[in-house]
């Protein structure tokens, strides 16, 4: 990997020039017979996959209604042309949002409308050849599913829904991508993404108790399988060795420690990440979340937590009661989700962000800081895409921005907001997220960084910065990999709850 | 005879708008969205959706995010086109509504007004290299034909002086089931032509965009999943 450079930063920061070709046979590893049908796909490129895919495509649009819309809707005005990290960072024209949606909207044209039947030129209509199919396999894994498109878009048109869409169909033919269908098996045959099993978890879990208590003198307890916990904490499997993913783990303990509540980690849902977002299989986003449902009424719990993981909590917010009942509001007919929304305690949202308990343990006053403890860090805020732009926290819109963003103000003296245009809403993706976070991708990886590493650059020389929070797995392992190669220290990137467990005072409970 | 080739031409062109809109509607109504998506952060009532489709329909609230010269060439040509239209309505009502007659002044100068519009925005498809690289024949062609539509209409308010009284007739008589001839005028039977094309094409183009800004999941959900489960037919057929 030594041949990996970051490109150089814009100088300013205006649209760069097109490099028509630049990422063009890009291809992460294809998944093999092995890895695909263990998870029910076909084992490698079907021989009638031209038919089978343009069958699948006709399934998916009349499913999704947000497909259909926008395979229709696009002018091609270029309100996103500018607007993906991945463009910024390739030049390759196909990496513009709306010519990446081109890739497949030019192929339902042709087999879906009048106009590109009859007149495929004149519209950009395509046969679907092999070298098209290639081109999706490509470009449809070089798109994080971020969002950030759809927030400029005129008609909300989410590149996230046509690529989840592009390879849902490439699964269906066999042609998906290693890195997501293997950690998709993982997580249906061991619980978590990483393949940790239930024992090395539970010794894991151990040797933090005694570090924890090393550190602070108190018996902070990482509790694993408890009956009648009252909270259930569902944390990306990232957080149970990764660094600096631990570091945040441990805030969680502390906290749940310092408000006196009994929680409880799964063995079997040791993992809040869920790929099937990432490859649009409905099903399989259901099976991965149901794992969720079936431990939570095992154990009878309350409440469910999830932690810092920024897909995961996409999922959890948006689709959780959908898939599997954890929220509220069900009809009082759907027994599948009344079974448990009565077990759980609808005094507090269900599910619950991490960041959203401690903010409401703060602002009760249940937790003591001593903000000095924090006072070598001069931080900043990351706002995880898929938290920004495909979830909430608290009681109103943009809670996600500021909820992580009074946590740090309470625990830490130092810090400061990065250029206006690159957080919140417009948030700029780390550049491995959705199913990306593969070392077959690191020359993209690195290159789609670039938004957010210049912006981060000047932070850094105004004002001393020195860590980058986020409350996202996926963030954390990509900043912590390409944060060297733009000539930063990898620490630079950590957790919230990395601060929060630097500055939280425990008592003696 | 043109009069009646005019007059079959726009029943069939109000019959394809007409339909072709309905089954689309209908085809988007019909499609489940079975997933919450709106792009956050996004209203958490109702009534914050039905305002943030009307900033959307109404300023173009997210094309103001993205870019201003699009933003302000594609809302100056969308409300002078909605002013046009709107002016336009004295040539099917007798007698003429009041409200349309007193835009009428403010009518007549938004066809210019939308011809720099569309001028704005084709000269930003013809050479930015960007939009140019994205940017199908067809795209060109339906700015070709708008600009047409405009060019026409102005120098028949401005410079020929068209028979506005005989083509109110026409189509009047026309939309009763009665013939009437179309005063001969070539650059009107070219506008004629031009939006009659427009009508027909509708549908099946990227003009769908008018009606698919309604259903697009990310911009008309309620930010409320966590307090209302929400479940396509499809979905909770899974479930049993």
């Amino acid at each position: 990997m030594a041949d990996v450079v970051a490109p150089p930063y814009r100088v300013i920061p205006i649209i760069p020039a097109l490099i028509p070709g630049s990422m063009e046979g890009l291809k992460p590893f294809v998944a093999n017979d092995k890895i695909n049908t263990a998870i029910g796909f076909p084992g490698e490129l079907v021989e009638d996959w031209h038919d089978k895919a343009i069958a699948k495509m006709g399934e998916l649009l009349s499913k999704y209604r947000s497909l259909k819309v926008y395979m229709d809707a696009c002018v091609h005005c270029g309100a996103c042309s500018d607007k993906c990290h991945y463009f910024i960072g390739t030049q390759d024209p196909k990496n513009m949002p709306v010519a990446r949606q081109d890739l497949m909207r030019s192929v339902y044209r042709r087999y879906f409308t009048l106009p590109g039947k009859l007149f495929p030129k004149l519209v950009g209509a395509r046969d679907l050849t092999k070298e098209v199919l290639d081109e999706w396999y490509s470009y449809f894994h070089q798109c994080s599913e971020c969002r950030r498109c759809s927030v400029f878009c005129p008609y909300g048109i989410d590149t996230a829904e046509v690529t989840m869409a592009a390879r849902e169909i490439l699964d269906s033919i066999g042609y998906g991508q290693k890195y997501s269908n293997e950690i998709i098996g993982k997580v249906h045959r061991i619980g978590n993404n990483l393949g940790l099993p239930g024992p090395a978890l539970r010794d894991t879990l151990e040797g933090l108790e005694e570090d924890v208590k090393d550190a602070t003198g108190v018996d902070v307890r990482f509790p694993m399988d408890v009956k009648g916990a009252e909270v259930l904490l569902i944390t990306p499997s990232a957080d149970f060795f990764a660094e600096p993913h631990i570091d945040s783990l441990i805030g969680y303990a502390k906290v749940f420690h310092a408000t006196g509540t009994s929680w409880t980690l799964s063995s079997m849902a040791s993992e809040a990440g869920n790929f099937g977002m990432f490859i649009g299989n409905y099903d399989q986003l259901r099976q991965i979340a149901l794992r969720i449902r079936e431990v939570a009424l095992e154990l009878g719990v309350k409440r469910i937590v999830v932690g810092e993981c920024g897909h995961a909590w996409r999922v959890a917010y948006s689709f959780w009661n959908t898939l599997t009942g954890v929220g509220d509001g069900a009809d009082e007919t759907d027994r599948f989700a009344q079974m448990l929304q009565k077990q759980l305690d609808h005094r507090y949202k269900q599910p619950m962000h991490i960041c959203e308990f401690t903010w409401d343990a703060i602002e009760r006053g249940a937790l003591q800081f001593d903000k000095s403890k924090n006072d070598k860090h001069i931080i900043t805020f990351h706002d995880s895409c898929n938290v920004a732009r495909g979830s909430r926290m608290g009681d109103f819109a943009g809670g996600q921005f500021e909820i992580p963003r009074n946590i740090i103000k309470t625990v830490a003296n130092n810090f400061y907001e990065m250029a206006p245009e690159t957080t919140c809403e417009q948030t700029f993706c780390c550049g491995g997220g959705g199913g990306l976070l593969t070392d077959d991708l690191i020359d993209l990886r690195v290159k789609g960084a670039l938004p957010r590493m210049e912006v981060l650059q000047q932070v850094v020389d105004e004002h001393g910065v020195n860590f980058m929070a986020t409350i996202c797995a996926i963030c954390k392992a990509q900043f912590t990999k390409v944060l060297p190669i733009y000539g930063f220290d990898r620490r630079l990137v950590g957790g919230v709850h990395q601060l929060v467990s630097n500055a939280i005072i425990l008592g003696d409970k | 005879m043109v009069s009646t080739l005019f007059a079959i031409l726009f029943y069939l062109a109000t019959l394809m708008l007409v339909v072709g809109l309905l089954y689309r509607i209908n085809t988007y109504a019909r499609t489940p969205a079975p997933l919450k998506i709106p792009t956050t952060p996004a209203p958490t009532t109702q009534t914050g959706v039905v305002l943030r489709m009307a900033r959307e329909v109404v300023f173009f609230e997210s094309l103001f995010k993205a870019n201003l010269w699009i933003w302000s060439m594609g809302w100056l040509f969308h409300a002078s086109l909605a002013l046009e239209l709107a002016r336009h309505l004295r040539y099917f009502t007798e007698p003429v509504w009041g409200w349309v007659a007193l835009i009428q002044p403010f009518g007549m100068y938004a066809g210019l007004t939308m011809l720099i519009g569309l001028l704005g925005l084709w000269v930003r498809r013809l050479f930015v290299e960007r939009i140019r690289y994205i940017s199908t024949p067809s795209d060109h062609l339906m700015l070709v034909l708008l600009i047409g539509i405009a060019l026409s209409g102005l120098t028949m308010t401005f410079v020929t002086h068209a028979d506005v009284v005989g083509v109110k007739n026409f189509f009047i008589s026309w939309m009763g089931f009665s013939s009437a001839s179309l005063p001969a005028d070539i650059i009107l039977y070219f506008h004629l032509f031009g939006v009659a094309s427009l009508m027909a094409i509708f549908p099946i183009s990227k003009l769908l965009h008018a009606p698919g800004v309604f259903f697009s999941p990310s911009r008309n959900q309620t930010d409320n999943p966590r307090e209302k489960r929400h479940i396509a037919k499809w979905a909770s057929d899974l479930e049993n």
